[in-house]
């Protein structure tokens, strides 16, 4: 009887560790692999015209180009086009096709197929724009079997941006589902919620991949990432916290460079009391960017007094850092001044999955208590935060990081002008709108330059809302592999990356 | 028969039940498909392209209508935020929840029978006791708070496995059993224990019986009276409890799934309700819904066949 009952014990245990432990053995990777983390999966459309998520722009960098690309620099350098040239009112764009770019079906580029995408951008036919930008599209025109060209209704010399739009097979122009481009690698499959395979292109007309395989590993859970770089599950992770980032072995080089964007508590111009500019800079006048900075990211980040941030080089105006220094007794004065001399009460709805946003938004209570003004702080879901804040516009203030889908100076200032569709904080100014204008027709550099310069000080004295910084992006590389590098927009390039 | 007929008919009408709550759903819960989908770049005429597209132009009573219509044709609408069909979505994404549930009613039944019958057997000794009191507390652990305790202790502790390292069957075969094995047991444990008590209980109910007595007094051994007799009249209640433990083992996967970050049909659901993904939604909870129905149905008929007199 306790023979048997010993028989038992040993059994169960056996065969409880034979399943835990089987397959302790190395996990050996293939030489040429890197697995990338990314917190979400690309759940907007794969389509790179239709694309905006910000995530999923980062990943089909790499399987998509346009007539010209970024490069980390930010200058935009010719790619499937070998060169450009603009005419000296800036409304005709022609574009020389490179010779022999291949697609990753193995058709070789022609003019038809660039005819085709940039149609589709400017909805030629149908009407409606796909991409917003293309609005100002008259017709695009095939030269000859190598050279094609993109009038423009009006001058617009910063239209080059918009040309990194992708070039797609003209019969795979929806390209939602089979995603074939002309870039360093090619789409290979996905797994819901799982994973992204991409593969190196061989034909790749230029520097060709040197890593083989790139796994782009959806996480979800922002509290594994660290015991899945250390437990190797992944080799990579971008946007890491200080704190994780602080966490990781020897084995892991950080990268630090900034998210570029620029994060601010945007206030809803529409509604009492921000439709009273003093109040604006009353709120101006209560914040301590360093002191957000401080607790949000352990004192990194960059401060941003407009609607621009430091990547954009010659628009970038640190100078209207300093148009409001913390200084609780002119914001009260201010706010008596608007007729609020006990202060009010105010809600900032904040997207729950962003955690900086969340912490900023408390130190932003805070600092406005000084000033004797109440904020409540309402968490609400990203798709919530579309509906109601975005698209709705239907909220008093929130804390979001507003980024750039080009590296145009555009992107970042033509939602305030007044009748913008993505003008979300209802912002109105007939002088912004004037000089906004006044920039984008035109054609000399200097006066342009000036002119968005000229609109960020218009956003920064007026206090449209209360930009803070560009907050601080820490990448994490597994020291086996090299040449990561920062873009000025939010890209990850792999291309670059090579296995030491 | 009729009776069986009675049950499959009622499974339906449940089932039935369940799609037109899940559409009313849609209706009432704030947030847009068609704005989720566009983003930040959405334009009114858009929006109404992107809705006809999606279907949603369509009163709710006509797209039910179509979805029912779908499913006799077995097409479940295609995912708003993958744009593949919904059936290849859940194809991909049911073997590693179905391997999940599998593996933990395994362990379930490793665990839980031969302690249950040593204990038994061992009744009122001190290693008795000692599986009383650990059994107790494991009962009372939530699964996701076993699986918490478990990542902890066996991940971030003994490093046995990388928490959130899920590797696909198709990768590694030998690491997704082996990362697969500490959710199912975070699943397993609070059930096991349940068991584990219910065996118990039974065995040491059925000793006092006067078979037993009279099994001894035939001449048997204790070890042929144990496992010739006892053990098979004071199974039947575990067995029961199996059977229910099975429509918890679904719901307890879908927890468990998010807390090990799993890429299974509970990880789709989630973030497809994120993302007002419906037809993805409704596909998984109607196939979440069958699978308790089914077990609920197979549970009342074995009812039958062990014990004809029920009605």
């Amino acid at each position: 009887m306790r023979k048997f009952g010993k028989k038992l014990l040993v059994m169960l245990l056996v065969s409880t560790l034979a399943i835990a432990l089987c397959g302790c053995a190395g996990d050996k990777v293939g030489d040429s692999l890197i697995t990338i983390g990314i917190p979400q999966d690309l759940d907007d459309s794969l389509d790179p015209h239709v694309a905006e998520g910000a995530g999923t722009r980062e990943v089909l960098f790499n399987v998509f180009e346009g007539l010209v690309k970024p490069d980390s620099n930010g200058d935009l350098i010719p790619a499937v086009a070998s060169a450009y040239n603009i005419n000296e009112d800036g409304t005709v764009y022609t574009f020389k096709l490179r010779e022999g770019v291949k697609f990753h079906n193995g058709a070789t580029v022609t003019v038809q197929d660039v005819k085709a995408s940039l149609d589709k951008c400017a909805g030629t036919g149908s009407g409606e724009p796909l991409v917003a930008a293309f609005s100002d599209v008259k017709e695009i025109n095939i030269v000859d079997d190598s050279t094609i060209e993109v009038v423009l209704n009006s001058s617009n010399t910063d239209f080059l941006p918009n040309m990194t739009a992708a070039i797609l097979p003209a019969d795979h122009l929806d390209a939602s589902t089979e995603l074939i481009g002309t870039g360093p690698y090619k789409y290979v499959s996905r797994s819901p919620q799982e994973n992204i395979v991409l593969q190196a292109f061989d034909d790749y007309w230029g520097e060709k991949a040197k890593i083989k395989d790139v796994v782009f590993k959806i996480i979800p859970n922002g509290d594994t990432y660290v015991m899945n770089l250390e437990g190797g599950s992944i080799d990579m992770m971008a946007r890491l916290s200080t704190t994780q980032a602080a966490q990781l072995s020897d084995n892991f080089d950080i990268y630090e460079g900034t998210m570029n964007l620029v994060q601010g508590l945007y206030l809803n111009n529409k509604v009492e009391p921000f439709n009273d500019p003093k109040v604006r800079q009353a709120l101006n006048y209560a914040v301590d960017v360093q002191e957000i900075m401080d607790f949000v990211s352990d004192g990194k980040g960059t401060e941003t007094g407009s609607s621009m941030f430091p990547a954009f080089g010659k628009y970038y105006m640190p100078e209207l850092n300093d148009t409001y220094t913390k200084d609780v007794e002119k914001a009260k004065q201010l706010l008596s001044e608007a007729g609020y001399p006990n202060g009010f009460e105010f809600t900032i709805t904040v997207p729950s999955n962003y955690q900086q946003h969340i912490d900023t938004a408390q130190v932003l209570k805070e600092q406005f208590k000084e000033i004797g003004v109440t904020a409540n702080i309402n968490l609400i879901e990203w798709d919530s935060w579309l509906s109601d804040v975005y698209m709705g516009r239907n909220f008093e203030s929130t804390v979001i990081g507003l980024d750039a889908s080009t590296l145009s100076a555009r992107a970042m200032l033509e939602r305030f002008t007044s009748d913008s569709g993505k003008n979300f904080t209802n912002y109105s100014n007939a002088e912004y709108d004037k000089t906004y204008a006044a920039a984008v027709a035109s054609t000399d550099d200097d006066i342009q330059t000036q002119n968005y310069k000229k609109c960020e000080q218009i956003l920064a004295e007026d206090a449209a809302n209360v930009y803070i910084q560009d907050l601080p992006n820490m990448v994490a590389v597994n020291k086996k592999f090299g040449g990561y590098e920062f873009y000025p927009l939010y890209v990850m390039d792999i291309s670059k990356m090579y296995i030491k | 028969m009729k009776y069986v007929a009675k049950k499959v008919i009622g499974a339906i009408i449940t089932l039935l039940v369940v799609s037109l709550l899940v559409f009313l759903a849609f209706a009432i819960i704030p947030g847009d498909p068609a704005l989720s989908r566009l983003g930040t770049n959405a334009t009114e005429s858009a929006l109404a392209a992107m809705r006809e597209r999606m279907g949603l132009n369509k009163p709710i009573p006509v797209r039910y209508l179509l979805w029912l219509a779908g499913i006799f044709k077995g097409d479940l609408g295609t995912s708003y935020a993958y744009e593949m069909p919904v059936t290849a979505l859940i194809a991909d994404k049911m073997p590693i929840t179905i391997t999940l549930m599998i593996y933990s009613l395994i362990l379930m039944l490793i665990i839980s029978v031969p302690l249950g019958v040593y204990a038994s057997y061992k009744e009122k000794t001190a290693i008795d006791r000692a599986i009383q009191i650990i059994n107790q507390i494991i009962m009372a652990l939530p699964p996701f708070f076993s699986g918490i305790l478990i990542t902890l202790v066996f991940g971030v502790g003994l490093k046995f496995f990388v928490p959130g390292g899920f590797v696909s069957i198709g990768v590694n075969p030998v690491r997704f059993f082996k990362f697969m094995f500490f959710p199912a047991l975070a699943i397993a444990l609070p059930k096991s224990a349940m068991i584990l008590n219910l065996l118990y209980t039974s065995l040491n109910g059925e000793k006092k019986k006067d078979y037993v007595r009279t099994a001894y007094s035939r001449g048997n051994t204790s070890n042929a009276v144990f496992f010739g007799h006892m053990l098979k009249n004071a199974s039947m209640p575990a067995i029961t409890f199996i059977g229910m433990a099975l429509a918890d083992i679904v719901a307890g996967s879908i927890i468990i799934e998010q807390v090990f970050g799993i890429p299974g049909l509970g990880r789709i659901l989630l973030t497809s309700i994120q993302n007002r993904d419906y037809p993805v939604v409704l596909a998984v909870i109607m196939l979440i819904a069958l699978m308790v129905v089914v077990t609920n149905l197979a549970v009342d008929v074995i009812y039958k066949i062990v014990d004809p007199r029920i009605e």
